[in-house]
């Protein structure tokens, strides 16, 4: 009997396509994978129990250095968070939850747009990334006028935003959205249309619906999959009832879905955009909220659908002015612990588009 | 606002069927139930199971360190009824244990590894309970409230 | 050509005058146009790496290099002087004689391809009666140089690289043999510069286009370019065969694959496109151009293709390769053999 002898190969920490600080041990039966373990943790910080001695105003900064490709999602998601613990959610200004409602929707294209890049890059499309780093690049650029920075915001605040719009930024957004329809058709044309994109995606490391939600897939992932749930609909919080939008679902939960459902996302994002614009109202962009932030004793959990998932914040306050816990449910860090699971039975190299599939951002599984 | 579980109900059941092991827990979100540990699991099958409640998902589980236990919050949501529950479980300050629910859902494997790595709750039963995001030489449960900050 | 001719037919005399033996002058004369070679491919070097650039810049809407020189034409150059200065690093588990050897052999065979590939008429340097036998034939040696990077270096990516490697390159050598055989039966000869005569009056593209398209995907995976680049296949396998290397053992890799890259061009120009007959009555352009212009169109292709498609998985290249390339060239070769016979039937 011929025997061959498995290999084994550690994938990361520092490899091209492990999008960050992640590690992954994989036994190899030729190039096929028969076991993966997940290794986490290279980039943790602490960020939970920094959140511990810091005030609650204070820690809003570390926010974007979660998911640092989507950092307005994350402010907004623990800014709510807190406003929900103090009960002020309904004295936001109206312009202010316009305003974030904007600011959240070209944040999620911009993550979407890396996600099409770093997709394409790891199908080997160099030049497909290219053009989804060109229109991230531009909404980065919007993000910028309005809070000073691209990628590490600090522009939510509790009860409103740091600052009003700046001018001539509506001009901007209107010539982007005029602009990004066409972007995301050449998206179709460069890698989504292409046979050997297809042939490397399609029917390559399906999640069932049973198996999504038994692994806590949520956001996109949990949709490709033929979930249809979002919170932004299911449960609208901030002005999200007052827009008109699909939730994109696809059936068979497989690479190809997972990209197509965030392909689309962008486009419903668009069409939110769009509606904010027309709908946003005049007015102040912050409430009155207390110097001193001093939350009553109590606890909160609230979700935002981020751009990976749902993004949860379970704060725990005891009337003092720094939290006594806070947790943060990162998607990712539940959406990788399925790894393992899919890779199975993979191609080393369908592993990797795998596993950039699922959206992975090191900064918010380690935390 | 989130629609909440009738909880005097739901424990009730939960009683009647695997003998007083439940009950309401009251604070500020109105939406939680104490769960004794032994039962957890058995409740929590019953709970993503019963059409009833039918709580598929499991959003959050987390552990927090209070003065007087700890007290592991799993954190359910219905994807058909939209309503929400939060299940806590308050364990031993000196020794706490309580069985693993990743029979129930995968989802819990990670995050139980998290909560043993961080707060040093042993989740018995779990199938690979180890460090996860820190080393594996790691000396200590930084996120317990006694743990000192070394900077 | 004539000029190059004279070239060396001076210089032998000039050597015969010194006093040389005319085995010595042919020795000498022999070394000088091997430099020449070397200095060929090595110049190519900076266009193709300046094209490749500029090219995947305009693909990926940027601008590539433009600091150095003339649109960024003198980044290469300083590379270069930058690579050299790096640390030669050779892993301590490493197999390391193989590991000094195997960029050498790879470039080695670069070299030894231009033995019989003519520039232009006469600008050959041994105009062998077999030559595009003897150039497949070394060809096929790339493959020891990639398995002997790959294992030598003991690192898995590399060793899968170089597993991936032999099983893509002795596949697709087969349909890329066959698509070059319609040729050679339609002109009878294995000489080149024959081969080159017989497109006078019309290029071999156009009876034999099914072949002409067939070696090109065969090409593709024989020089390890993108989308058949799964030897290096740098989303899984960092770098494939040479991710060990660096400074310039890994330089020599980049300058043989870019060598057997204009190597394959030209013999596609060569066999298909006519050589350095001008089309259309275009003579006032010297021949030698003509032949470099098609070099840089084949190039140009190989580079759209890099740039534009993702890679293929292994198992797909595989099937493509055996279970359509394969039969096809094999049908082509019937259908030329056929077409042959009844032409000699009607013409007598």
């Amino acid at each position: 009997m011929l025997k061959t002898q498995e290999l084994t190969l550690n994938l990361g920490p520092h490899h091209p396509s492990t999008h960050g600080v992640f590690r992954c041990v994989l036994n190899l039966e030729g190039e096929y994978i028969t076991k993966a373990v997940n290794h986490l943790g290279y980039l943790h910080r602490g960020i939970e129990k920094l959140a511990e001695s810091r005030t609650y105003t204070q820690f809003i900064p570390y926010n974007g250095r979660l998911d640092y490709v989507a950092g307005m999602l994350n402010e907004w998601a623990y800014v709510m968070a807190v406003e929900k613990l103090m009960g002020i959610t309904e004295e936001i200004p109206e312009r202010a939850e316009y305003i974030r409602v904007i600011v959240g929707e070209l944040q999620r294209i911009a993550s979407h747009g890396i996600y099409f890049a770093s997709m394409a890059l790891d199908v080997a499309g160099a030049s497909a990334w290219f053009y989804g780093f060109r229109d991230r690049d531009e909404v980065l650029d919007l993000l910028e006028m309005v809070s000073g920075q691209r990628l590490m915001h600090n522009y939510m605040r509790f009860g409103g935003v740091a600052a009003d719009l700046p001018d001539g930024f509506m001009n901007k957004l209107d010539k982007l959205l005029n602009k990004l329809p066409a972007a995301i058709e050449e998206y179709e044309g460069i890698l989504l249309g292409n046979e050997i994109f297809r042939a490397r995606t399609v029917g390559v490391a399906p999640v069932s619906r049973e198996m999504a939600l038994d692994y806590g897939f949520t956001g996109p992932n949990l949709r490709a999959s033929g979930v249809d749930t979002d919170l932004r609909r299911d449960e609208p919080y901030s002005v999200y009832d007052r827009f008109k939008f699909n939730v994109p679902v696809r059936q068979n939960g497989d690479t190809f879905d997972r990209v197509i459902v965030r392909i689309e996302e962008m486009k419903e994002s668009i069409k939110i955009i769009r509606q904010a614009m027309e709908g946003i109202p005049e007015g102040p962009v912050m409430a009155k909220v207390p110097k001193v932030i001093k939350p009553p004793v109590g606890e909160v959990y609230s979700r935002l659908e981020n751009a990976k998932g749902h993004l949860g914040f379970h704060i725990v306050s005891d009337g003092s002015t720094k939290p006594y816990r806070l947790r943060i449910y990162s998607p990712c860090f539940v959406n990788i612990g399925i790894f393992p699971e899919m890779a199975k039975g993979l191609h080393l190299m369908d592993a990797v588009v795998a596993l950039a599939s699922l959206d992975i951002v090191l900064g918010e599984i380690d935390r | 606002m989130d629609k909440i579980v009738d909880r005097e109900a739901l424990v009730g059941e939960l009683n009647q069927k695997f003998g007083n092991c439940a009950e309401v827990f009251e604070d500020n979100t109105n939406q939680s139930i104490k769960v004794k540990p032994e039962k957890l699991v058995e409740v929590m099958q019953e709970l993503r199971d019963n059409p009833k409640y039918d709580f598929k998902v499991l959003m959050n589980l987390n552990s927090v360190d209070y003065p007087e236990n700890f007290t592991v919050v799993y954190h359910l949501n219905s994807l058909t009824h939209l309503h929400k529950l939060t299940v806590k479980v308050e364990l031993d300050k000196v020794n706490p244990q309580v069985p693993s629910i990743t029979s129930v859902w995968n989802a819990a494997n990670v995050q139980e590894r998290e909560a043993y790595d961080l707060m040093g709750i042993l989740f018995t039963g779990h199938p690979n309970l180890k460090r996860i995001l820190l080393v594996d030489d790691f000396v200590g449960h930084p996120l317990r409230k006694d743990w000192k900050m070394q900077a | 050509m004539q000029i190059s001719n004279t070239i060396a037919t001076g210089l032998k005399d000039w050597l015969m005058g010194m006093g040389f033996s005319a085995t010595t002058t042919e020795m000498i004369a022999t070394a000088v146009w091997t430099l020449a070679v070397i200095l060929f491919i090595l110049l190519n070097l900076i266009v193709l790496v300046w094209l490749e650039r500029k090219f995947s810049a305009f693909f990926q809407q940027r601008r590539g290099p433009n600091r150095l020189g003339p649109a960024g034409f003198l980044q290469f150059p300083v590379d270069i002087v930058k690579v050299l200065g790096k640390e030669d690093i050779i892993p301590a588990a490493a197999d390391k004689p193989v590991f000094r050897i195997a960029s050498i052999t790879l470039f080695i065979t670069a070299i030894l391809a231009w033995a019989v590939i003519p520039l232009g008429e006469g600008m050959i340097l041994e105009d062998l009666n077999i030559g595009i036998f003897y150039f497949i034939a070394i060809g096929s040696t790339a493959t020891i140089s990639l398995l002997m990077g790959g294992f030598a270096s003991n690192n898995k990516y590399s060793l899968l690289g170089g597993m991936r490697t032999v099983a893509q390159m002795i596949s697709y050598e087969i349909p890329m043999v066959f698509s070059l055989l319609g040729v050679i039966m339609m002109v009878g000869s294995l000489r080149l510069s024959d081969i080159v005569k017989a497109q006078e009056h019309m290029w071999f593209i156009i009876p034999q286009g099914i072949a002409f398209i067939i070696y090109f995907i065969a090409t593709v995976a024989e020089t390890n370019r993108g989308p058949f680049d799964l030897a290096e296949g740098e989303q899984e396998l960092v770098a494939g065969y040479f991710t060990e290397y660096s400074g310039i053992r890994y330089a020599i890799w980049m300058i043989a694959e870019y060598g057997n890259l204009v190597a394959v061009s030209t013999i596609a120009s060569i066999m298909f496109l006519g050589g350095w007959n001008a089309p259309f009555g275009l003579t006032f352009i010297p021949p030698f151009l003509w032949l470099l212009i098609k070099i840089y169109f084949m190039i140009f292709l190989f580079m759209w293709v890099k740039w534009t498609y993702p890679r293929i998985r292994i198992d797909h290249l595989m099937h493509f390769g055996w279970k359509f390339l394969i039969p096809v060239s094999l049908a082509n070769i019937l259908v030329t053999g056929v077409g042959i016979y009844i032409y000699r039937m009607i013409t007598g």
